[in-house]
């Protein structure tokens, strides 16, 4: 939408930009919980440990360390038994056969219990703030109130329909930063050695939430590339920088190119995994200058962190000493599972003043929420934008008034894809080099740091052992 | 069974759903079924002690989780509920806590288990060209693993456009060869369309299943009739605007803030078989036309290529 808007030449109004960042900023708080909790806590978290809890420590420990609104030891008591009666039915179901009693879990059984319960109630609290989706974008999943030029949900700009955004908001904000803050930090303080475990290089961040037309300077989470770690370094990023290679993908052969000149030529076979020096994947292998970045929440907030950034910096820096853990351990797999908690936070009270916004403007008579355009003959745009998992940019070249040419790079491509034609590892290759794995058959710390990256691709992973020079399948979703 | 459902409504309570709001929902899934009220307390049951948990296989294809996410947003019942008390999700790529080999080998165990018994359901297109090979999971192909898995389910419940016709992958040109599921195996499926469904319309028809141990009636596309009965247009609250002519003809208009009829800004409704006026998504919060925005189809064969241009009158 954003790269046609661009090709076309339109700005669409002040209201539309809010409620489009107000759409992407519930979609954050959104994406986040369900990745903490749905996507990922149970490779730190073991639930079968949990049935051996005693309950009242376990409502003693949540009082110490959270603020949920419930917890006494009634209620963890009921949990378990819950779990308890689940398990005893025989019918394990999704928890069947998953890596239960591994030598790599490391919390007590009442922070695995208190945390079980979280996971339980974050599939409630989610399922209610899909809807502030729904009240300005019709529905969630695939919202459907967005058009080039503007928003189309005119009609639902009424005081009632704000008051319940209002509402969802508050309730999901109030979970961030009393339940989900509060479990990440008390299951890193069982994982600090992952600060260490997990790195990558190289950062690049598009940046997202426009607070005004003009952009990137007004973006609340800035564009800029970091590169080599030297966070002091970081610079702006460009979008002509990018290219896209496919030497190990599953495409025909040819030049890195630029996405406006981007060709998608998939081999016309049935592909065969060419570890070695052959193709690999069904991912391009996008490049920045040449070099192959991380995008997502890391990446974002060591962007916004090199910036200054006045809600980011405290919120890290809070966080590192609280954990007593250095800025280094950043660049780990756990520094991206807790940017991901800390950006949640940050995002999530910036919301607060566009609604006020909104507001404000609807008082002064502004409900403009769509801007009228002419389709050129011929135009390119170009739309860039950080999405939960991470950046994401759409190229267009319009010709006769339809798609000549369309393509898109987005995150899980930056972070899953393939080695390029000099052999540089994609991010998540990189950052799984050197992981300790205590049993190659059940390779659950593999699983932590692929998980770390929220990757978006319900395909396999290979996964080559140096040592052993045994290959595992691991899927990663 | 009575201690069960005693201890279901103390939780119910406990989450501040009382037992009237519970049995209001009831009332209107049974009325979404199209059941008679003299159902509801029996669906009502079904939510509260179901005596095994019906085992179901979810296979993902070529899709995009959509399908999935929509129904994690299911609020009653609440999907903790779905998945803990009422089914035994035996395989679903994104819920279940094993991976690798051991995920792989749930689904045969499932299946052996199972055989014949279990509730299959198929989310996403299935390649066909290039002996299938432009999708696989664990070097298996879909092909394969529909071929496999779904002549052993007791029923197979196709969600979404993608298993039921395709979908996005299955537009023109389709370079991959995607089918739907039914056209991959040659087994008739039940088809829950849209691009993603709406959650009650899947809940629905589990629990008509539960519930009278059959699935419910279908058109002849394979779509339950409950929910796919009618369409957009005949149930749209726009409609006295359609037979008045008072048309948008631009979005962001006078006629648009009026809330008047979408059809001149490519509205599908009128050809369009689905719930959506009715039912609404998000707990009834909103659905696309309410927002402004007309209608695509998402619920009909093959609409990446029969509805667009999406914003051109049909
Ligand atoms: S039918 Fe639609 S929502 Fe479902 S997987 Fe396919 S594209 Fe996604
Ligand atoms: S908005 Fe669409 S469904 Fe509603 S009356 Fe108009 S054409 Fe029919």
């Amino acid at each position: 939408m954003r790269a046609v808007e661009d090709a076309v030449g339109v700005t669409i109004p002040d209201n539309a930009r809010i409620i489009r960042n107000l759409l992407h900023g519930a979609q954050f708080q959104h994406d986040h919980i369900v990745h903490f909790y749905h996507l990922h806590a149970l490779d730190w978290v073991d639930v079968v440990s949990a049935l051996k809890a005693d309950p009242k420590k376990t409502a003693s420990l949540s009082e110490n360390v959270s603020n949920a609104p419930w917890g006494g030891s009634a209620y963890y008591k009921n949990v378990q038994q819950r779990l308890q009666t689940f398990v005893d039915s025989g019918q394990l179901g999704p928890l069947n056969n998953a890596y239960w009693g591994h030598s790599a879990y490391n919390l007590p059984p009442e922070a695995n219990l208190m945390a079980s319960a979280h996971y339980i109630e974050a599939l409630r609290l989610q399922a209610k703030a899909a809807r502030m989706h729904a009240i300005f974008g019709a529905k969630n999943p695939h919202l459907q109130s967005l058009v080039v030029g503007g928003i189309t949900s005119v009609r639902d700009l009424r005081p009632d329909r704000i008051a319940e955004f209002l509402y969802l908001w508050k309730e999901t904000q109030d979970f961030i930063k009393n339940v989900y803050i509060p479990d990440l930090l008390a299951v890193a303080s069982f994982y600090k050695d992952w600060g260490a475990i997990g790195g990558t290089t190289n950062f690049m961040a598009w940046g997202e939430f426009p607070q005004s037309s003009a952009e990137p300077q007004s973006l609340y989470m800035p564009r800029g590339t970091i590169m080599k770690r030297n966070v002091g370094g970081i610079k702006m990023a460009t979008q002509d920088k990018v290219t896209e290679h496919v030497q190990r993908a599953w495409y025909e052969d040819g030049k890195n190119l630029h996405p406006y000149k981007g060709e998608t030529r998939p081999l016309k076979e049935n592909p065969d995994y060419r570890p070695g020096g052959g193709k690999y994947s069904w991912f391009k292998a996008p490049r920045y200058e040449g070099a192959s970045c991380e995008v997502g929440p890391l990446a974002r907030v060591l962007v916004a962190y090199a910036n200054g950034h006045k809600d980011v910096v405290p919120l890290v820096d809070g966080t590192l000493s609280q954990l007593d853990i250095p800025v280094q351990a950043l660049f780990s797999t756990l520094g991206r599972t807790a940017a991901r908690g800390l950006e949640s936070v940050a995002i999530g009270n910036a919301m607060e003043g566009w609604i006020l916004e909104l507001v404000g403007n609807i008082k002064a008579g502004d409900t403009k929420t769509y801007q009228s355009w002419d389709m050129p003959n011929s135009a390119q745009g170009v739309g860039l934008n950080d999405v939960p998992r991470g950046s994401l940019g759409h190229w267009i070249n319009i010709e006769g008034g339809k798609i000549g040419n369309y393509q898109y790079v987005v995150p899980s491509t930056w972070n899953l894809g393939p080695r390029d034609e000099k052999g540089q590892l994609g991010p998540v290759e990189e950052a799984l080099i050197g992981t300790p794995v205590a049993d190659p058959k059940r390779p659950l710390e593999v699983l932590r740091t692929v998980h770390s990256f929220d990757p978006c691709v319900a395909c396999g992973v290979h996964v080559i052992d140096p040592d052993s020079n045994e290959v595992y399948k691991i899927k990663a979703l | 069974m009575e201690k069960e459902q005693k201890q279901f409504y103390e939780r119910l309570e406990q989450k501040g759903v009382s037992r009237r709001d519970f049995m209001k929902f009831c009332t209107f899934l049974t009325a979404t079924m199209g059941l008679s009220s003299s159902f509801v307390p029996k669906v009502a049951e079904v939510f509260a002690a179901p005596s095994q948990r019906p085992p179901v296989v979810w296979l993902h294809f070529a899709e995009c989780t959509g399908c999935s996410e929509s129904v994690l947003r299911s609020m009653y019942p609440w999907i903790d509920e779905l998945v803990l008390d009422i089914l035994s999700i035996e395989y679903h790529e994104t819920i279940m806590a094993a991976a690798g080999h051991q995920a792989e080998e749930n689904l045969q165990m499932a299946m052996k288990k199972y055989a014949g018994k279990f509730i299959c359901v198929c989310e996403g297109g299935v390649a066909t060209k290039y002996d299938g090979g432009w999708g696989k999971v664990g070097g298996q192909t879909f092909l394969e693993i529909a071929r496999d898995v779904v002549p052993k389910a007791a029923a197979t419940i196709t969600i979404g456009n993608c298993s039921s016709f395709g979908g996005i992958q299955a537009a023109a040109p389709n370079p991959g060869g995607y089918v739907s599921v039914e056209k991959a195996t040659g087994v008739k499926t039940l088809k829950i369309a849209g691009c993603p469904p709406n959650p009650v319309n899947f809940v629905g028809t589990v629990v008509n299943y539960l519930l009278l141990g059959k699935l419910p009636a279908l058109d002849e596309l394979g779509r339950p009739l409950f929910a796919y009965g009618k369409t957009i247009h005949d149930q749209c609250p726009r409609r006295a605007h359609f037979e008045n002519d008072e048309m948008v003809t631009e979005f962001g208009s006078e006629e648009a803030a009026m809330g008047y009829c979408l059809y001149q800004v490519g509205c599908k409704g009128p050809e369009t078989y689905n719930n959506c006026p009715v039912v609404k998504f998000n707990d009834g919060t909103s659905w696309p036309v309410e927002a402004g925005h007309p209608c695509i189809g998402c619920s009909e064969p093959n609409f990446w290529d029969t509805m667009t241009p999406f914003y051109e009158e049909l």
